[in-house]
């Protein structure tokens, strides 16, 4: 099968050519194919969401280019790759506005890639498309579609940026420690959500997280990155027989020193 | 004191009639300074600007209509100066409106032939027909305005309830979100100054008729004007959906208008009203902070250390 993202000895530097120049990505060669589903670790620093930043086009990566389904995106910024790649941020106040309600924030996300017109938002049809989704999640937020989002818990915040995200199915979908905000019972359910809209829709999916067990027990395949570079790269069947302990010491052995992050090794 | 009360019934009128003119001016702001989340100090230009463009029209025998409308496509233009110059060349929106409002002091000089005013006296203008058979200036503005803002009022509800409406609103919610999810940032914020200033200068084309003349310096303080207007109608009628809230913003504009009234009857000399002016703003804009400190106090929630 083709490769649905291809990123190509890419490099990013932070503060260029400054005394406070960092090398964050260094020459970085990863390959995805379609529907995989690849879960990213590493300690503070490492480069994690700065890599998850290059993919999505937060700012243009300083050398290497990125393919998307054979096309190169390196050029193009948030805004035009969003038709094909969708995100959850770790903060859940980012993925949503806040003063507009769950009907409202699904209806901009109903339009995520196709031409935004002068019809009305919210139609009686998409209203009822929207409670469906809502009620596929199994948290009664389908209750709640004229709430506004403010109003709504992290976890419930969450969720439906999940469901914004998976709205119109994404080429690519981008989680970056989405439930890292989360107390651990609505984190667990987050993740859980997660899995069976990924498995529904066969998404190819990019999961940083910090949690050593979710690494593990979910994705096709895992990835640590260390100082800018992808120091380990395990597939479906390596992974399976992998403990929080044996992931532990490969990084030690991978990074020279004993992990510093408290965050990764309460895990 | 004895002199207001007598005066009263005419302030109240004339409040309520300079009130509805004003109203465009303060919905104008409302799009920028609260939906779109941008202070938009371009209004100072703007405001005159759509006074001057209707004032020389209707001097060189334009219809008092097609000036009006031209007035407002001039707002709109310099809406959308100010929206390139924050979106395309990245200068902080405040500045954006500074740099836009300067130059437009200017070019409302060169649109007036150089003259610091200029009267409309035994002119036609849009209240000219109602006048005529209300034989009422006041009653015929109140009559024209209102049913003006009876139309214009819910087409922009309308409006930011398309796709394209609540992208502009989402714009001003979340950035983030907003480009995550497809929407061109920069053109929903142009969208929004040029509908914000196309409004401020209807509200100076409509006021220019109304007073009988065009003034070069009217921008003055137009910026408090829509602030204020905006913060009490927020301050009287809280958490309203949109549509209530464009027409609150017009009884907060009267309010308004009354208050600047009576600051007038108060024995201050005529420049000292800016300054009650801009002490009230203050005041109307910590009132919500004073407001949940006495919510505190009343649950008898205390604070240590």
């Amino acid at each position: 099968m083709a490769n649905l993202l291809e990123l190509n000895n890419v490099n990013h530097y932070f503060h260029l050519n400054t005394v406070h120049e960092t090398h964050v990505l260094q020459d970085i060669q990863l390959t995805m194919k379609e529907g995989e589903f690849v879960t990213i670790i590493g300690g503070n620093g490492a480069g994690k969401s700065t890599l998850l930043n290059s993919i999505a086009g937060t700012f243009p990566v300083t050398s290497g280019n990125i393919l998307l389904n054979q096309e190169d995106i390196t050029k193009k910024n948030v805004v035009q790759r969003s038709q094909f790649i969708s995100r959850v941020f770790q903060d859940p106040k980012a993925g949503t506005a806040v003063r507009l309600t769950v009907g409202e924030n699904l209806a901009i996300a109903a339009c995520r890639g196709k031409k935004r017109t002068l019809s009305r938002a919210k139609t009686a049809k998409n209203r009822s498309f929207f409670i469906e989704k809502l009620k596929g999640l199994n948290m009664g937020l389908e209750e709640k579609i004229d709430t506004e989002i403010g109003l709504l818990s992290g976890g419930q915040r969450q969720s439906i940026t999940l469901l914004m995200a998976t709205l119109n199915k994404p080429k690519l979908l981008l989680l970056d420690e989405h439930t890292a905000a989360l107390d651990p019972k609505s984190s667990h359910i987050i993740m859980n959500k997660t899995k069976e809209l990924i498995d529904q829709q066969h998404l190819t999916t990019f999961m940083i997280t910090h949690n050593m067990e979710d690494a593990l027990n979910y994705g096709q395949r895992l990835i640590m990155l260390h100082q800018g570079k992808i120091v380990v790269d395990l597939d479906e069947t390596a992974k399976k027989n992998l403990t929080v302990a044996d992931l532990l010491t490969l990084f030690q052995e991978q990074s020279g020193h004993s992990i510093q992050d408290d965050a990764l090794l309460l895990q | 004191m004895l002199n207001f009360l007598t005066h009263l019934p005419s302030i109240f009128i004339s409040s309520v009639s300079q009130g509805f003119l004003w109203s465009f001016l303060a919905v104008g702001v409302y799009i920028t300074f609260r939906l779109l989340d941008i202070p938009d100090m371009t209004t100072e230009g703007s405001f005159p600007l759509g006074g001057a463009i209707v004032s020389i029209l209707i001097l060189q025998g334009a219809s008092p209509v097609i000036s009006t409308s031209l007035a407002v496509l001039g707002g709109m233009l310099a809406g959308l100066i100010t929206g390139l110059l924050h979106t395309k060349l990245k200068i902080p929106a405040l500045l954006a409106g500074i740099i836009t409002m300067t130059g437009l002091y200017s070019i409302n000089s060169r649109i007036m032939a150089n003259s610091a005013t200029l009267s409309l006296i035994q002119q036609p203008t849009v209240f000219s027909w109602f006048e005529k058979i209300l034989k009422q200036p006041h009653l015929s503005i109140i009559i024209l305005g209102g049913m003006l803002l009876l139309i214009l009022l819910p087409l922009l509800y309308l409006f930011f309830q398309t796709e394209i409406g609540l992208a502009i609103i989402a714009t001003g919610d979340n950035l983030t979100m907003s480009q995550a999810n497809g929407i061109n940032t920069n053109s929903t914020q142009l969208l929004g100054y040029m509908l914000a200033n196309g409004l401020i200068a209807l509200s100076g084309a409509l006021l220019t008729q109304q007073k009988g003349f065009s003034d070069l310096n009217a921008g003055i303080g137009t910026i408090v004007i829509g602030l204020a207007s905006i913060i009490v109608a927020e301050v009287l009628f809280k958490q309203k959906p949109l549509l209530t809230r464009l027409f609150t913003i017009v009884l907060g504009t009267v309010v308004y208008r009354l208050i600047l009234a009576f600051i007038l009857e108060l024995p201050i000399q005529a420049n000292d009203n800016k300054f009650f002016s801009a002490l009230f703003l203050a005041g109307c804009l910590c009132l919500p902070l004073l407001q949940q400190q006495e919510k505190k106090l009343k649950k008898g929630v205390t604070y240590h250390g």
